[in-house]
């Protein structure tokens, strides 16, 4: 990456919001007249507060990199400064090319406006002027689908229709800098694949660009390189995996799944789970998984009684809801005797070979032909984005949901047969 | 390598210049919202452009029951009703700018929040949405005074320059309270009061000559926007007569003035705007 342009130079950026320490500040025109009237000299207290401090990290041309962090970091705030939206306090931006921001999507688009004029309206306020958008008309209108409907209102569109005229106008921004913010947050997962599919390929095309997103599997498909910002500091700045190990150690949220709480749990109930939480081997709670990365799920549970063949289940499932695996402990005929009061039931997994994404578990117990206990969605995890196969590549959505191990080669047939 | 950056972003303080540049740059985001403006206020109505020639006509003939009939004040001149027509023409461009130009950016706070653009297309594009709601009426005016039988003469050369400078006024006290309602949502509601309150202090439907001797220094120097009402329509009406150039030049000077203090003060708040907004 080294080799390529600089596209975006962040040095020493920082933004102080001025917090008025002072319970009766001026709401109206009025009450701050009549204030400096009355105490001409009076300083209002204020408090400084840096939403931002010290972030310098550098993006080349061509890049995709992810700005990493939990909500309140400072990421938005951050892609506001690079769109020009507001102000950096202290610091300097480089810019290497023209910038296109995507803070949200459809901005500006006008109910009462039809499609073709929001087209316009909408490509103008992205940045393209009406000759640019003229040429790429024809594109847009084909890939958002919505051909029949160009002269009526957006009022009239279904919100799938919407979201994918908006999309389709702002894939066909031509600026060298994208900078993108949770857009992937929005509709359904053909239109998030499709969202990603188009990042991709403005990567490829040699432009860059700077994505916030909370979906890990998103983003260690998509960046090579990414920022993780904690309360307004900048704690890494490096390779995707390292940066999504940094965010899932300190910042995801939730690591120990709390079931006392879930009444939309089934079963009989003598014996119920309570908590439930993925542990890595060196002991430390984890949220994000490396395909094939051995790591025991541990259930804690608690038995009203004394029971004597309790078999425990895992379903995992992906985010739609597929099932992708069950760990059972009845098919390897484990079952458990079980006191009562607290215990652990602890599931080895030697690996999951699953594609980076996010995942979901449920938790069955049961035993003696008896049902005790259900919870669906019990926790969610990822399998964090890894470089398995050493070339940076892993597949998309659409490309399956395992990652295997295997090897191509190629033959032909013998023709010149003195060649074995 | 080490090639330029094509935009270097620092934070600023201060008085900041503005950047032509800039807003040349964007024009087509200033047709475009300018467009916007044109199409959604006569969407879904029925007559349309119609209404543009409506209102003066009907302003125009209240202002005249008001004024000539009830309040018996009819000034000189061969027709009362053009000359009130001239009037609110005058005034409609310099009353539609301000109260347009002072909601442009809590009117679009969605987008200042969400997307750059220079701020200051926001008034601008809103204007050019006047200017044709403007040009239209005005070219009633023209065919009601040729129905009079009525030419302009080479005053209506000037006419141009009187447009400019009532916009410029307008422009500047907007761009001010553009400016601080962004702050204070007061301004929202002085405005409405106020602007009426002017067009009852301005010689609409009423000339200054009708005022008593020594109150027409006081009455110009108050307010900026007679001296500009009273040209323009001397631009239109033959025989209607410019006001007395010192009190011409003060609304000129004054109108110039208020619109770079306006300016400057507007793209020094500018930044602050999507913080507060």
């Amino acid at each position: 990456m080294s080799s390529s342009a600089l596209a975006v130079a962040v040095r020493g950026v920082g933004k102080k919001y001025t917090i008025r320490h002072d319970y009766t500040a001026p709401t109206t025109l009025g009450e701050a007249i009549v204030r400096r009237v009355r105490h001409p000299f009076a300083r209002v207290e204020r408090e400084q507060f840096w939403a931002l401090r010290d972030i310098g990290f550098d993006v080349y041309q061509g890049e995709v990199l992810a700005l990493i962090g939990s909500n309140g970091a400072g990421k938005s705030t951050l892609l506001k400064i690079l769109s020009r939206i507001t102000e950096m306090s202290e610091g300097q931006v480089d810019l290497y090319g023209r910038v296109g921001s995507l803070l949200e999507v459809g901005t500006g688009f006008n109910q009462e406006l039809t499609g073709r004029e929001n087209i316009f309206l909408n490509g103008a306020i992205l940045g393209m002027t009406r000759s640019e958008i003229r040429r790429h008309f024809d594109a847009i209108v084909a890939f958002a689908g919505v051909e029949r409907f160009l002269d009526t209102p957006v009022k009239r569109y279904s919100s799938g229709m919407y979201v994918r005229l908006a999309f389709a106008v702002a894939a066909h921004l031509r600026s060298e800098i994208l900078i993108v913010d949770e857009v992937l947050a929005v509709g359904d997962q053909e239109f998030q694949r499709k969202c990603l599919g188009k990042m991709r390929d403005v990567a490829i095309d040699g432009r860059t660009v700077l994505l916030v997103s909370h979906n890990m599997a998103a983003i260690g498909n998509l960046c090579s390189r990414a920022v993780v910002l904690r309360a307004g500091q900048m704690v890494f700045a490096g390779d995707v995996v390292g940066a999504i190990a940094e965010y899932s150690a300190r910042d995801a949220t939730v690591l120990v799944g709390d079931l006392r709480e879930r009444h939309d749990r089934v079963g009989k109930g003598e014996i119920q789970s309570t908590s439930i939480a993925l542990v890595g081997l060196d002991g430390v709670l984890t949220r994000a998984i490396k395909p094939g990365q051995p790591f025991d799920i541990v259930v804690s549970y608690d038995a009203k009684v004394p029971l004597r063949e309790v078999e425990a289940s895992i379903n995992i499932e992906s985010m739609d809801g597929t099932r992708i695996v069950t760990l059972a402990s009845g098919f390897r005929n484990e079952s458990f005797s079980v006191l009562a009061g607290a215990g652990t039931f602890v599931c080895r997994v030697s690996g999951l070979p699953l594609r980076p994404d996010t995942y979901s578990i449920n938790v069955f117990l049961s035993g003696n032909h008896a049902f005790y206990d259900h919870v669906e969605r019990a926790i969610s995890f990822d399998i964090a984005p890894h470089d398995v196969y050493g070339t940076g590549r892993l597949p998309m959505r659409n490309e399956g949901a395992l990652i295997a191990d295997y090897h191509w080669r190629a033959a032909q047939p013998d023709l010149t047969s003195n060649v074995v | 390598m080490a090639s330029q950056p094509l935009r270097r972003l620092r934070p600023t303080t201060g008085w900041v210049a503005i950047d032509l540049h800039e807003l040349v740059e964007f024009k087509d985001l200033v047709l475009e919202f300018a467009r916007r403006d044109i199409k959604l206020r006569y969407r879904q109505t029925v007559l349309g452009i119609v209404w543009v020639v409506v209102q003066p006509i009907v302003a125009a003939g209240v202002l005249n029951f008001a004024f000539g009939i009830v309040a018996g004040a009819r000034p000189q001149g061969p027709s009362y009703f053009l000359f009130t027509f001239a009037g609110v023409l005058a005034w409609n461009l310099f009353s539609w700018t301000l109260s347009k130009t002072s909601l442009s950016l809590v009117g679009n706070s969605y987008l200042i929040s969400k997307v750059y653009f220079p701020r200051l297309i926001l008034p601008i594009s809103g204007t050019l949405s006047t200017l044709l709601d403007f040009g239209i009426s005005l070219a009633v005016l023209i065919v009601v005074q040729a129905t009079y039988g009525i030419a302009p003469g080479w005053p209506i050369l000037l006419l141009p320059i009187w447009i400019l400078l009532i916009l410029a006024l307008a422009l500047g006290a907007g761009f001010i309270a553009a400016a601080l309602t962004v702050e204070y949502r007061d301004i929202q509601h002085i405005l409405p009061i106020l602007i009426p309150f002017m067009l009852y202090a301005s010689p609409v439907a009423y000339d200054v000559s009708q005022i008593p001797g020594g109150y027409q220094r006081a009455f110009y120097l108050v307010n900026p926007l007679a001296g500009l009402i009273v040209a323009f329509r001397a631009s239109l009406l033959p025989g209607a007569a410019l006001p007395p150039l010192p009190y011409l030049a003060w609304s000129v000077g004054l109108a110039v003035g208020l619109f770079i203090l306006g300016a400057a003060v507007f793209k020094r708040t500018e930044r602050k705007f999507a913080d507060v907004v």
